[in-house]
């Protein structure tokens, strides 16, 4: 094992493959984006090179500055809800036997493989006024009679909370099944009761996973754009279905591609953010 | 009065019995070790008097009060873990002051508080250390300290220093024994580890397969087991299985041994701690002694150990060097095993029956 820093073209050989394969990738299509959003469009659907601001002037307006800060409240709230469901599942799922354990697992890994589309039509059917939930509810006496609950910003959320969910336990997982649980017992003798325990011990000793998880969930909800228009009404429209909605309906790439760059710029600010708070927290 | 009370305490895990009736009372003050191999239900005892584990069986009390039932976190003892458990998101002092923060204790009065109880376990200025950034030893304390942070009625330790070097096990047995004795408080430790338990404990509690066995005195476990398996267990031991004739003597492999205040005629199992064997370098008989032939010595500088073959069975005696017999191996030595040493015990397991 070589221990000091390479040096030579030959030491480093061995990150060279990947580094290639992350710049053809990754690093030439996102900068092939950041300069399509310069371009200037020609009417008829293409572009032509350019260095104008139009793409990014244009965005600048009261509809697109609503349509980012609902995408990004959306992103956010899901990422909440499905990490504050999934945690506590998760918690459940590490202290059950082995055999239940993969049991749980290889199910959670079959939604997984569910595509975008399956999963937005189930839930509008679920939650549909003819076949939905509501009848089940009206059947036991709850309700008066049955509603359509989709599309609907309830809708959106729980679709959106459904796909994300797998992730935060997978990624959650891990972390929570290294985690030593007489660290819980340790509050218990000290005065804590298993609720206390739980969000005085378990929560802050987890608190970078719990961060990085709720992160993921967030990007990861900021990129759907076919479930907000599946299970959405027009107005939970996130800037994702703007963006497919100028590069593929309207074949505007230079502005979809200005949209998409302002937006991975937005989530990187938050992220960045999220990070800096969550450091200073943990020194204190 | 008694300060805890065990009666009958079991634990069964489906067929599985941990803990056989656990029946014992400890009264205040008392330094008590449950000492047994891996695997003999004393962790689980334990556990079930923190409040850990259900019991599947019996009761629980402290100064007259049924705690059976109790939750752990309205019991007031401290424990410290075998992994110890530190939280690893708080720096030292705040470890020691979560129970503090717990009870809703002002953040002032936490600092001073836990910086009193570093002091205490020799751990001064150390409030703000990360965990991660502590020795085993200091960790050791931190979870010392955290446990004693709220003056617990009762003070737990499962294997607290199986973690630590022998050296430093040594030190912390004694430090852990003044500062139980400083601090007056009730304490009961688990532990695999005999020198441990006959360093700190006012009561050696030893368990076998979900068993108490003897619960007595570090001495009296020493010099009048309760049966083979505590005589075995405690220190080096010889067993001879014997017959008793009634009449105060005692047939063993090689000769008759007469120990006055035996009663009862029945096979008995014979215990005698090899410092209590008398080594003869000649050949003659007399009470209580046994023709043997010198095997083997070893010599270990403060004590010698000397092997003898008695009628087909290892008997292994230790001298202090001036006492040692100047035969070579393969002599014919004679071995006394003095009345007063010996404790005969039953076969299967049992109480003891007194030689002496």
């Amino acid at each position: 094992m070589i221990r000091r820093p390479p040096r030579t073209l030959a030491e480093h050989a061995p990150i060279l493959f990947p580094a290639l394969m992350l710049i053809v990738f990754f690093v030439i299509p996102f900068g092939l984006m950041i300069a399509v959003s310069f371009f200037r469009r020609v009417q008829g659907g293409f572009y032509e090179p350019d260095f104008v601001l139009a793409n990014y002037e244009r965005f600048l307006s009261a509809f697109f500055g609503n349509v980012l800060s609902f995408s990004l409240m959306l992103a956010g709230l899901v990422a909440v809800v499905a990490v504050a469901i999934a945690f506590p599942f998760t918690y459940r799922l590490v202290r059950l036997p082995h055999p239940a354990q993969v049991r749980w697992l290889v199910f959670l890994l079959s939604v997984l493989s569910l595509s975008e589309v399956i999963i937005g039509f189930a839930w509008s059917t679920l939650l549909s006024r003819t076949a939905g939930i509501t009848n089940l509810l009206v059947a036991v006496g709850l309700m008066e009679a049955p509603q359509s609950l989709s599309p609907g910003f309830g809708a959106l959320l729980a679709g959106l909370v459904y796909q994300a969910f797998p992730y935060t336990v997978l990624v959650l997982y891990p972390a929570l099944a290294r985690f030593d649980f007489s660290l819980m017992e340790a509050a218990r003798t000290l005065g804590s009761s298993p609720a206390r325990a739980f969000f005085t011990v378990l929560v802050p000793a987890l608190r970078n996973t719990i961060v990085g998880t709720v992160i993921m969930a967030f990007v990861f909800a900021l990129g759907s754009y076919l479930l907000p228009q599946l299970l959405g009404r027009p107005q939970h429209w996130t800037l994702s279905v703007l963006i497919t909605d100028q590069a593929i309906y309207q074949s505007n790439m230079p502005f979809a591609a200005a949209m998409a760059v302002f937006l991975v710029l937005v989530s990187l600010a938050l992220v960045g953010l999220a990070l800096i708070l969550g450091r200073r927290e943990g020194s204190q | 009065m008694s300060a805890l009370v065990l009666d009958g305490l079991a634990k069964r895990y489906g067929s599985v019995v941990a803990v056989h009736g656990a029946t014992l009372r400890i009264p205040h003050g008392q330094f008590v070790c449950l000492l047994g191999p891996s695997g003999c239900g004393k962790t689980t005892l334990l556990r079930m008097i923190a409040g850990l584990e259900e019991p599947s069986g019996g009761r629980l009390f402290i100064d007259d009060r049924n705690i059976t039932e109790m939750p752990a976190h309205k019991r007031d003892f401290g424990m410290v873990f075998q992994s110890l458990a530190l939280f690893p998101h708080l720096t030292a002092g705040e470890n020691v002051a979560y129970p503090l923060r717990i009870r809703g204790v002002s953040a002032a009065d936490q600092r001073k508080r836990a910086a009193e109880l570093l002091d205490m376990v020799q751990l001064p200025g150390m409030a703000d250390r990360p965990v991660s950034k502590l020795s085993g030893g200091q960790r050791q304390r931190v979870a010392i300290a955290r446990a004693l942070a709220l003056s617990p009625k009762l003070f737990l330790l499962d294997e607290p220093l199986s973690a630590l070097d022998a050296k430093l096990r040594e030190a912390m047995q004694i430090e852990l024994k003044q500062l139980q004795q400083r601090l007056g408080i009730t304490t009961i430790v688990v532990t695999h580890d005999q020198r441990e338990a006959m360093t700190m404990a006012d009561l050696v509690v030893v368990m076998s397969q979900g068993r108490i066995h003897q619960a007595a005195s570090p001495v009296e476990v020493y010099r009048r087991p309760a049966d083979a398996f505590v005589a075995d267990f405690i220190g080096m031991t010889n067993l001879l299985e014997g017959e008793a004739a009634g009449n105060g003597t005692l047939s063993v492999p090689g000769g008759t041994l007469v120990l006055p205040e035996m009663t009862g005629n029945s096979r008995v199992l014979l215990s005698i701690r090899p410092e209590d064997v008398v080594v003869h370098g000649n050949a003659e008989g007399g009470p209580n002694r046994l023709a043997g032939r010198l095997s083997f010595v070893r010599d270990l500088g403060a004590s010698v150990e000397l092997r003898i073959d008695v009628a087909g069975r290892e008997i292994v005696a230790v001298a202090h060097p001036k006492d040692r017999p100047s035969v070579a191996p393969g002599s014919p030595v004679t071995v006394e095993l003095p009345p007063q040493a010996c404790v005969l015990l039953p076969l299967a397991t049992g109480h003891a029956e007194r030689a002496a």
